[in-house]
């Protein structure tokens, strides 16, 4: 389990690239760095449950990130919370 | 067979006949389903925010279980996705935007007006939201925060606007009668009159 407050790397990771897939990680955050604000609950896989796969549950958490990194313009203090699931989270240590 | 170029009307009727024949879902319960979403609309979401504004005990239970307090105002919320409410303060205005796909809380707002769904506001509301806002006349004040809220999993979320002014002494009926769906969904904030 992923504390709140701590700093995650999405996975820079593509795997729209290497066959058909159900991805619910959106591509503007990946690789990008953010910050875990709380777990949100366990549920199935999306990326299992869309092909009809046994789907196994796994952490899903709000994650925090701030819009200036992301994209040209806006206000540093603005930022976009996104439900991402566990294994797109690397922590650092 | 393709079955892209069948009837929809007969893989329908054949898609709830093997949907009843396996037990998964009866004819009834589909019927019943079909109601409920029918039925759904942004009058239970606006029942919730102006309870919301006059309850104190029902603000902080809506803040922490979403579905359980539109429960309590007899919103059906059996097999819907859990329900996350962002309360907008002086400090802090919530945009809700699905950029995946057009995830909207359906048992509290119903169907998704047809630009929530646009290929153009799920691109800008996350590229330009402040520039979103302002072609739908609302302009937050310099000290405001902008945070914006990409649904994008097993979460629906509304936001709970702030009470404007000039609505004093009004009951629970006419509150509700002057939030919209954009209200709740963070595109305009309430207006008294």
């Amino acid at each position: 389990m992923i504390a709140p407050g701590t700093q995650v790397r999405v996975r820079d990771d593509w795997p729209e690239t290497r066959g058909p897939c159900h991805i619910r990680t959106p591509h503007y955050v990946r690789g990008e760095i953010g910050t875990v604000l709380r777990h949100l609950g366990d549920y199935p896989n999306p990326e299992d449950l869309a092909f009809g796969r046994p789907a196994q549950r796994l952490p899903l958490y709000h994650v925090q990130f701030k819009r200036y990194g992301l994209w040209d313009g806006g206000r540093a203090d603005d930022d976009i919370l996104i439900e991402i699931f566990g294994p797109w989270l690397e922590t650092s240590s | 067979m393709n079955i892209a170029e069948l009837d929809s009307d007969a893989l329908l009727i054949a898609l709830r006949r093997v949907l009843a024949a396996k037990g998964i879902a009866s004819e009834e319960e589909i019927t019943e389903r079909i109601a409920i979403t029918d039925a759904a609309s942004p009058a239970g979401g606006a029942r919730m925010v102006a309870k919301a504004w006059m309850d104190e005990d029902y603000r902080e239970l809506m803040l922490t279980d979403g579905a359980r307090a539109a429960e309590t105002l007899g919103i059906p919320m059996r097999g819907m996705p859990p329900l996350g409410v962002l309360e907008n303060t002086t400090e802090v205005h919530h945009l809700v935007v699905c950029t995946l796909c057009s995830c909207y809380p359906r048992a509290v707002l119903g169907y998704p007006p047809f630009w929530f769904k646009s290929v153009s506001y799920r691109a800008r509301a996350v590229r330009d939201p402040r520039g979103v806002l302002l072609e739908w006349g609302t302009d937050l004040p310099e000290q405001v925060t902008l945070r914006v809220v990409d649904s994008t999993a097993d979460y629906r979320w509304m936001v709970l606007p702030m009470r404007p002014d000039g609505t004093e002494g009004w009951s629970e009926e006419r509150l509700a009668s002057i939030i919209r769906e954009g209200d709740m969904i963070g595109v305009t904030v309430p207006q008294a009159g």
